[in-house]
């Protein structure tokens, strides 16, 4: 079809070019390369410093791994530096294991009785409480984060020992007659022990967990509640139907977050666990250490030989117990994986 | 004008020798399955809609249209008091399902919100099998007899013309059916709640157009059935399906108002309010 003249209407008699200089690569702008340059100085600081660290723990550990072997640390459940000469390498007098377990059962503790406790609060914060609590009640949450770990440590020796206290003689007298169970809830309960370093890790992780599960809550779209209550659901069968499902990985990952910072927390739990180094103790409410507990306690007087560079050794172990804690947290996050 | 009528087809029915001024701009039916009486609805100060007062017949369709931001929505969302999630949401005025004031303060929210239901733009089938989401409101009452379980779901997922796409995947995730097809699950699930009134706050937005028409040959279906009001920015969609249509438009201080209500064929064809008429000729909006 002939196109009238001056009415470029076909695809050939197209004309139009792409200016050519318009995709050169022109000299990055000054002010450019002094922020890259910047930024990139400090991101390599921060790695410098974190591998350093790394090499160093090992660096320091290296001596008593090399004098009682790599593994026998994690196999051996003695801590008895007064035992340790330089010329003898077995037995190891330096087993960690009741320390690995003391971090572990303290943790799980702490994490059985939060993650329930985050949950419910960070539902109530998002879902149920009324308009002009939620900020306030929020905000309340967010503080607790802020208190410093020596202060629950103290509140744990001297408010909450002894509130428990009854709690516990009730436990060991049912539960610690049960039968094989029984074993994990006998006494004598001393104040002190695995049960309240648990406890008192269940509180500074709360805060934590329900945090990141108030903002997962938060985010459930606005569509799918409405389509939930638009059914007559009540506000409890919503949640059900429209929040939890969708927030379930975020929970998991909240979790293993408040996980992570129980596994490392320190100064509370050394000034509630009792710090009994010696053996693995069945029982609950029995005295114990853990991992950062013994680091904490014992590096300034580490004079038995080895006896600082075991430390080490405890620290290290201590990071790739984290380390491995967070490859996992990732890992669920990331995939959406429900446990 | 005159064409246009006869585009709308089955509208055709109305009385052809009507005077011209005598209808009244806000149509009032005898016992409508829902009405608003002077409705002010409010988000913290601002006032969202200007005394609405408009009703909808039983049985029928009764589209609402209007530019964006005139209080379609607000005004939907009222009816079955969804909008109580918004915190700031405020409603002066009555809103009422047969004889009974929804915002009375003994109302169960849920069991009203059962018999309201209500289809949004975007299709949100909860994470659960097709079977599962439409027996959903059933187990909420804790009726589990298998059998009528077994019977809504084929009578309602007929009722929204679903069955025979996925008759033999009830078990499937919801959530891999196609947009169209999971606005027509909603659809079933709201019906399966014994809705008898169903709120759509423009459906087919999301949608393609054979989906959309789809919709809307179920919404002819189902009219007589249940009570339907649908808020629709596509005029040729409300022209097509609705008995009635309101039209809505921001007054003073950007405040919806209910401009004019009547017959969609009489209005489509002879509308009252000048701003009605400029509006469906699309002089704006």
């Amino acid at each position: 079809m002939p196109s009238p003249a001056g009415v470029g209407g076909g695809i050939a008699a197209s004309t139009v070019r792409v200016a050519p200089t318009l995709l050169k690569r022109g000299r990055p702008r000054f002010a450019d390369r002094i922020f890259g340059t910047s930024v990139s100085v400090m991101g390599g600081i921060v790695l410098v410093v974190i591998v350093g660290m790394v090499v160093f723990l090992v660096l320091e550990g290296l001596p008593a791994m090399q004098h009682y072997g790599f593994f026998s640390f994690i196999t051996a459940s003695r801590w008895t530096p007064s035992t340790a000469f330089p010329n003898v390498s077995h037995p190891n007098p330096y087993g960690i294991l009741q320390f690995i377990y003391g971090t572990m059962l303290t943790s799980i503790i702490g994490m059985i009785i939060a993650v329930p406790l985050a949950v419910g609060a960070a539902l109530v914060i998002t879902e149920v409480a009324p308009q002009r609590v939620k900020g306030p009640l929020s905000g309340l949450v967010d503080l607790l984060a802020a208190v410093p770990s020596v202060v629950y440590g103290f509140w744990g020796i001297f408010a909450l020992i002894p509130a428990i206290k009854p709690v516990v003689d009730f436990l060991t007298t049912t539960l610690g007659t049960v039968p094989v169970i029984g074993v994990a809830f006998q006494g004598p309960f001393f104040g002190v022990s695995y049960f309240s370093a648990g406890l008192v890790l269940a509180i500074m992780v709360l805060p934590i967990i329900a945090a990141v599960c108030r903002e997962v809550f938060r985010s459930t779209p606005r569509n799918e509640k409405e389509a939930a209550l638009a059914l007559g659901a009540t506000r409890w069968e919503m949640i059900r139907i429209a929040v939890l499902p969708r927030a379930r990985s975020g929970i998991v990952g909240a979790s293993l977050l408040g996980l992570g910072r129980a596994l490392g927390e320190t100064i509370a739990v050394t000034m509630v666990i009792g710090n009994a180094v010696l053996h693995i103790n069945g029982s609950i409410f029995s005295q114990g250490a853990t991992m950062s507990s013994v680091i904490a306690n014992e590096f300034t007087e580490a004079t038995e030989p080895f006896h600082l560079s075991a430390l080490f050794v405890v620290g290290f172990w201590l990071l790739i117990v984290a380390l491995v804690v967070n490859i996992v947290a990732r890992l669920v996050v990331h995939r959406g994986v429900a446990l | 004008m005159a064409s246009e009528v006869s585009i709308l087809g089955r509208l055709q029915e109305s009385d052809p020798g009507r005077e011209r001024p005598k209808r009244p701009s806000i149509v009032q039916v005898e016992s409508p399955a829902l009405s608003t009486r002077n409705v002010n609805a409010r988000y913290g100060s601002f006032l969202a809609l200007r005394n609405v007062s408009m009703s909808a017949p039983l049985g029928e369709i009764t589209a609402i249209i209007g530019p964006s931001g005139c209080g379609k929505s607000t005004l939907l969302r009222s009816l079955n008091r969804i909008n109580d999630l918004i915190p700031s949401f405020t409603l002066e005025g009555e809103v009422m399902v047969g004889d009974q004031n929804v915002y009375d303060s003994g109302v169960d929210v849920a069991s009203l919100r059962r018999r309201v239901g209500m289809l949004f733009q975007r299709p949100a089938p909860f994470p659960m099998s097709i079977y599962d989401n439409v027996v959903y409101s059933l187990r909420l009452d804790g009726r589990q007899s298998k059998a009528v379980l077994d019977e809504t779901v084929e009578r309602c997922l007929q009722q929204t013309a679903l069955w025979d796409e996925v008759k033999d995947r009830l078990k499937a995730a919801a959530t891999g059916l196609s947009g169209g097809q999971q606005q027509r699950l909603c659809l079933a699930r709201t019906l399966a709640a014994g809705s008898d009134i169903i709120l759509m706050d423009e459906p087919c937005a999301a949608l393609d157009p054979i989906s959309t028409l789809r919709i809307e040959e179920l919404m002819r279906e189902l009219c007589g059935t249940v009570t339907i009001i649908i808020v629709t920015h596509n005029l040729q969609q409300a022209a097509r399906v609705s008995d009635y249509t309101a039209f809505m438009l921001m007054g003073e201080g950007r405040a919806g108002e209910l401009v004019e209500l009547g017959r969609t064929d009489e209005m489509f064809a002879d509308p009252v309010d000048k701003r009605t008429e400029d509006y469906i000729t699309g002089r704006f909006g």
